[in-house]
Order: C-alpha cells, then structure tokens, then sequence
C-alpha cells in the first residue's frame, strides 16, 4: 500500500495520520520554545547559539508538520500555534517540562532527539510519500542536533563529579517522560497496517537500544523500570504547560488578526 | 504591471515560445540570491527544483536548505517579483510552491556557487559522509577535514556545530590562527 499524496488517504488513515502530525508537530514546537530560554542565558556563548540554532530548527519543523495538517483541513500553522487550549495540544510532558539547569536541557535535548532519529528514519520508510520526503529532509538537519548532544553527554558524564552528578540526575528526571515519547494510541494499529509509522512500542524499543550505547560510554545509568509519564498525547497536561501557552500565545492573542 | 516589468518589456519583449519563456525564467533566477549569503544565487545554490511555463502562468518549485529557514519568505518573494518582472506578468500570475521533492541536499550546490563561498570565506560543504547521522557519530565526521577558505590550510579544528545561521559551523585555522565559516553538509 502507498499514499503518493495526503488527498488519497481516506477514513481511518486520515484521522490516523492527523493524530500523529499534531503529536509531532507539538513536540517540535514546545521543544522549540523551551531551548528558545536559553537565547541570551547559555552557558557559554556557543550553547547559547547551539540551543537558539536548535529552536530555530524545531520550529521550522514544527511548522512543516502544520502545514501538512493544514492540507489535510486543519486550521493555518499560525491559529494552530497560536489558537488552541491546553487540552488540545497533543504533545508528551518531556517538552514542557520547565527548562531546569543546563545539565537537564542537554539531557532532554539528547532523549528527545535520539527519539526523534528513530522515528524520522521509520516515517521516511514508510508508505505516506509527502511525510517520507518531509521526513528525509529533516533527518539530515537533525543528525547536527544529535553530534551536539551526544558529543556533551559523553564528556560531562565523565568531567567532574558535579557534572557527572548533574547529567545522572538530569536523566533520573527526564527518562520517564522521555518514555512518555512512546505513548500507546488508538492510532497506533491504523498507521502500522498501512505503513506509514511502526507501532509507538515498536519505536520505543529502537530507541532505547540507540540511546543505551552513549548513555552508558557517558557512565551514566538508565533508571530501572521507570514508570512512563503518559497522557500527554490525549490532552492530560501538568500545569507547566499552560505556563508555557500563556507566554508564547500572548502577543498574537492580542489581536489575532494582525498581519506580521 | 509593475513598473520595472514595464521598463523592461519597452527594452525587450517577453518571450513568446513556452521554452523561450522557462529560460527567461532561469536567467531571472540567476540574479535571486539568498540574503543571508548575498554572493550566491538561488540557482547557484541548488534550490531551484523546476520551472514550469503555460500560457499565462509560471510556477516555481523551491526545495529549502534548512525547513527552518528563516530567510525562505523573503527568497520566495523575490523570486516572484523577478519572475514577473521578466515575463511581464503579475505578482500573482508566479506561483511559488515549497517541494520536498527533490529534497535539498548541499550536493546541489554548483561548482561556480563553491568558489563564490569560499572568496566570500565561507568554506563550501564537503562530502556527506554521515547524511543522516549514523550511531557512531560523535566525532562529526561531515565537520572534520575542513579546508580554511582563507589560506586554503587543512590544520582546521571544530570550534561549534551551529553558528550565525542555520547552515553554517565555525571553526579555528591553525595555520593562518583565523576562526571561519563553514556550510554544514547535509
């Protein structure tokens, strides 16, 4: 089975697909924001530049995805943004989670996008040839993230004690939100049929044999049995998200008609 | 009708042919440049992915460097002013449409657009050994090996992976002690 175009998916597909642009895209975008905090705040001057660059990145991504949501129907990229609740955002807690010391931002930045890796290599194999084209095009872009974050973790892992303390409790905090990447959804067995995108647990094992090797090169130790954080894909948020909505949409809340 | 269509069809006519047009088209594209490396046309840089010419109505395949690219909107625009310019058409006549297919990959770069980043010092992409970021990549393989687009020296260190814009890492020359630019492959 192939879909040459998103007009040629039909029913179950296209719900399907919808649901797995919007979890995508809003990872992307509050990802984007959160690294964003750090513009003007890094560490050191080419953090600073690394983690803006990297902003830049995710929302530029972030609004590929949207337009492709918006081809299928949904609203422009901007009222998607911009407009919605909370409750309709669809991505997992690891992206909000508030931006923490540097330690964690690196930590997440290097879950997040050894995730990301995974999945974009499995949708470019996939049937659904606009996200495969898409998602070709960004795995070349994403493979400078993942050199920066795995270039830091192994040589904080094992620099100091402090920074070995700091990088092993970033990954206690952030690993089982990072599992919450691979929420399992009632989309899950449409998109898999079809070809478009492996089963989330499918994804979720790749991921954690790619992680393992830097993590432990970085003498750093996965938690055992960490209970993911779910509920993030259905629209159940801890408050840290609806900060975040309050400062990014304010501006174009103010007049959402304006012309930028 | 704008008025620089109008100074140029009182110069030279359009073309009347569907070929004729479509390579009045390409040479309009060669004076686009990208304003975040103004010595590069967006045909030197590879971005042009077709041209397609009908009766009264030109559309224009564009594959970006970087999604994210923040300079994208502005190069779009000009593309479409310079094409109506030339074909005297109207602003909304030229479709400017954003493809992934082709996707852009700095192998599209042409030989004239590498030595125009170099004598701008910005050292052209290299080979894509890593195009996706295989699992062994820590040592950035695509960014070592790096030639000074200053004194031409290969004593070249890594100093960060992102730099001014999107596309571009910085690096130190150890042989002419200066810091450069370099356009990431991808």
């Amino acid at each position: 089975m192939a879909f040459d175009t998103l007009e040629s998916l039909k029913g179950i597909n296209r719900e399907a697909v919808i649901d797995l642009l919007y979890r995508m895209a809003d990872d992307e975008l509050i990802i984007g924001h959160r690294n964003s905090e750090w513009t003007g705040h890094g560490p050191i001057l080419e953090e600073d530049i690394a983690f803006s660059s990297m902003a830049q990145d995710e929302m530029g991504h972030a609004r590929a995805y949207y337009e492709l949501l918006h081809q299928l129907g949904e609203a422009e990229p901007d009222a998607l943004a911009f407009s919605r609740k909370p409750r309709q955002f669809r991505c997992c807690s690891l992206v909000y989670l508030p931006k923490g010391d540097w330690a964690f931002s690196l930590m997440r930045q290097f879950l997040y996008d050894s995730a990301e890796s995974v999945r974009l290599a499995a949708l470019s194999d996939g049937s659904l040839t606009p996200l495969a084209q898409l998602a070709l095009k960004l795995r070349g872009e994403e493979k400078y993230h993942l050199m920066h974050g795995r270039g830091l973790v192994l040589r904080l892992g094992s620099a100091t004690d402090e920074s070995r303390r700091r990088m092993q409790g970033a990954l206690d905090l952030a690993y089982p939100h990072a599992l919450g990447l691979f929420e399992p959804m009632e989309a899950d067995e449409p998109l898999a049929q079809a070809g478009i995108c492996p089963r989330e647990g499918e994804l979720r094992a790749q991921w954690e044999s790619a992680a393992a090797p830097t993590l432990s090169a970085a003498g750093l130790a996965v938690p055992d049995n960490a209970p993911p954080v779910h509920g993030g894909r259905v629209g159940r948020h801890s408050s840290a998200l609806t900060e975040l909505l309050a400062g990014m949409q304010l501006v174009y809340n103010i007049d959402p008609s304006a012309n930028w | 009708m704008n008025m620089t269509a109008r100074l140029l069809a009182s110069i030279e006519p359009p073309p009347s042919t569907d070929a004729g047009r479509a390579a009045a088209v390409w040479r309009a594209l060669e004076n686009v440049t990208d304003p975040e490396i103004p010595v590069l046309s967006v045909v030197d840089l590879g971005i042009i992915g077709g041209v397609n010419v009908t009766e009264a109505r030109v559309t224009v395949e564009v594959t970006p460097t970087f999604v994210g690219c923040p300079a994208l909107d502005v190069i779009r625009e000009n593309i479409r002013t310079a094409v109506a310019a030339a074909l005297v058409l109207r602003n909304d006549e030229v479709t400017v449409k954003t493809v992934f297919d082709p996707p852009w990959t700095s192998d599209r770069i042409s030989e004239t657009g590498r030595r125009k980043l170099t004598a701008f010092g910005l050292a052209p992409p290299g080979e894509r050994h890593d195009p996706y970021g295989a699992a062994t990549c820590a040592t950035n393989s695509d960014l070592a090996l790096v030639l000074c687009p200053h004194c031409g020296g290969s004593q070249t260190d890594l100093e960060s992976i992102f730099g001014p814009t999107l596309c571009r890492s910085i690096h130190y020359c150890r042989d002419c002690l200066q810091s450069f630019e370099h356009f990431k492959p991808v």
